[in-house]
């Protein structure tokens, strides 16, 4: 018995080591990544880098407003066109969705949220660029709201799931018309998780460069209308660190830094939402 | 004594229900609800089957039975909540001040309005402060009362909280201890002024003392409202009811005077299960 407790406490200390290291061997890549991007970004960081334009090539000095001002742009379009259907469907597949119809958009969505983002630019280029005869900022927008689409359907539809079925008899019971008890009484006991996920998925796409490559595609200059070409800072990134030119590489390490900040700043958020939640209850 | 007796039972209730009125002699003319011929199904499952049953106006009745013996469902059935659960269906009438809730041209959400419902469980809204859980009602059906303090305050009066809360209202409705929530919801309930209240296990997740508060406001209330109760707990139906029916088995084995039901009651089964035993 005795000896069987001793085995039994070795065994234990054994797996959780292992689950450790494997959680070690997790954070390296990281780790490193935030190192290297933070030693080799900062440096280009200065004021300029946020308020001026880019400069031509052999030019020293310069920035990328444009880009960081366009990414904020197509992200803001992103929201625009892809929060509000993906709610809605989100709230359909919970609130209404007993029929075939309902499993097939609930397929759709999984399915879609697995397409490569590069085929998602393609569709957009397709649809919209090629009509057009443009590259323009909705077309991106379009592109990455598409991308976003999946992922705020299901996180809706998921949280709408865990708001206690008690609270929609509640409603119902003091003869609120449906409608009302999904939107005023479901759907914003749900809000700050549908919220959270929103700005995960928000994040997830803000660092996207292959949708918007043939969408926004690339702009020297200040953004100027949303039927124009839109810089980005992940395209501008692509764009920098793909040349010849080491200013160019500085840039582009300095920009990764700025969306892997912008891209932590979000997740931080999303995570404070929900602890205050949690502290509200 | 053989008068009273005289009344529904299962079987007989459901044919001759329109022969034979099933009121009790010291009830007033004309029963507030009615149900006639009632069924109520799960899918394929019939759990209601059949059932016959008046609803005086201002006064408490009582709904016993064992567990599953289609209690819950039976007062679901009497402000349409029943048909809220999918696959659900409900067959028979039950006539609210003589007019059939189950008509077609009926909207439920005005049918419960008249007849609000408070649940097993207190569900207060998370999201609404204690001011705000109160208005629910007349909020969300897009009222905009003129007095809103007033109205509040007389709500929760009329529940016996308000002193215990009148100074946080604008605090989260869980906030508040699992009495004080079932309060609240009956509270927010009333704030509509129904006609019927029906409450399914008011106190069953409540303590002997908050259950005491919640019987005498039940007591107070039956001044103005007409109550339908569902209890477990038999002292409760003694305690509270001025009527009890007796439900097994998705059937009404027999309604009357709760004194008659406790003290001689005409069916077998019934004196078995309100003796404790079986159920
Ligand atoms: N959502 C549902 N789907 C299918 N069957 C159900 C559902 N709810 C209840 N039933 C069945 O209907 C019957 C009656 O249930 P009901 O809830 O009315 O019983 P009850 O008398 O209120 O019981 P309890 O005292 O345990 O609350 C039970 O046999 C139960 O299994
Ligand atoms: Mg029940």
């Amino acid at each position: 018995m005795k000896e069987r407790y001793s085995q039994r406490k070795l065994v234990d200390a054994a797996v959780r080591g292992l689950c450790l290291l494997a959680t070690g061997a997790a954070l390296i890549p990281l780790g490193l990544v935030l190192y290297y991007v933070t030693s080799r970004g900062i440096g280009g960081l200065d004021w300029a880098f946020f308020t001026e334009l880019p400069k031509p090539v052999g030019e020293a000095g310069g920035g990328m407003a444009n880009a960081l001002l366009g990414t904020l742009e197509l992200v803001g379009l992103a929201c625009l066109f892809g929060i509000p259907p993906g709610v809605l469907a989100g709230v359909y597949l919970a609130e209404f969705g007993q029929h075939r119809f309902a499993k097939l958009v609930r397929f759709s969505a999984d399915v879609m949220s697995g397409v490569p983002s590069i085929t998602i630019g393609i569709f957009v280029y397709t649809l919209i660029v090629l009509r057009t005869k443009s590259f323009s900022a909705y077309a991106g927008g379009v592109a990455l709201a598409v991308l976003m689409l999946p992922t705020v359907t299901r996180t809706t539809e998921e949280l709408l799931r865990l708001v206690p079925e008690s609270l929609r008899e509640a409603a119902l019971g003091l003869g609120v018309p449906k409608w009302r008890a999904t939107l005023s009484v479901v759907l914003r006991t749900a809000a700050p998780g549908i919220a959270t996920g929103i700005m995960l998925a928000i994040a997830r796409v803000a660092g996207e460069t292959a949708p918007l490559l043939f969408t926004a595609f690339n702009n020297a200059f200040w953004p100027t209308g949303l039927a124009q070409p839109t810089a980005s800072l992940p395209v501008q990134i692509y764009t920098y660190a793909v040349s010849p030119y080491d200013d160019w590489h500085q840039k582009a390490w300095a920009a990764a830094l700025v969306l892997i900040g912008m891209v932590l700043i979000l997740n931080v958020a999303a995570r404070v939402l929900v602890r205050h939640r949690v502290r509200s209850r | 004594m053989i008068q009273s007796l005289a009344l529904a039972r299962t079987s007989e209730a459901t044919r001759e229900s329109a022969r034979t009125p099933a009121r009790p002699s010291a009830a007033p003319d004309r029963p507030k609800m009615r149900a006639e011929a009632l069924r109520a199904h799960f899918g394929k499952t019939e759990v209601l089957k059949g059932i016959t049953l008046p609803v005086e106006s201002t006064t408490v009745t009582a709904i016993i039975g064992p567990s599953g013996c289609g209690k819950s469902t039976f007062i679901r059935c009497l402000n349409r909540m029943h048909e809220v659960v999918s696959g659900a269906r409900v067959a028979g009438k039950v006539l609210l001040d003589l007019q059939d809730i189950y008509a077609p041209d009926v909207d439920p959400v005005r049918v419960r309005r008249r007849v609000g419902m408070v649940f097993q469980k207190p569900n207060p809204f998370p999201t609404m402060t204690i001011r705000e859980n109160v208005l629910a009602g007349l909020k969300l059906n897009g009222l905009r009362p003129k007095d809103t303090e007033e109205l509040v305050e007389r709500a929760l009066r009329q529940v016996a909280l308000w002193d215990e809360v009148k100074d946080v209202l604008s605090r989260s409705g869980t906030s508040l201890s699992g009495g004080q929530q079932q309060r609240l919801c009956i509270a927010r309930s009333l704030a509509l002024e129904p006609e019927v209240l029906l409450m399914d296990e008011p106190c069953s997740a409540l303590d002997p003392i908050a259950t005491a508060r919640v019987e005498e406001l039940i007591h107070e209330l039956r001044e103005r409202y007409t109550i339908v109760i569902v209890t477990h707990n038999m002292q409760q139906a003694a305690r509270v009811a001025d009527f009890t029916a007796f439900f097994y088995l998705g059937e009404l084995v027999e309604y009357d005077r709760t004194d008659v039901i406790f003290t001689r009651p005409s069916e077998k089964k019934t004196e078995d299960y309100i003796t404790g035993r079986f159920g």
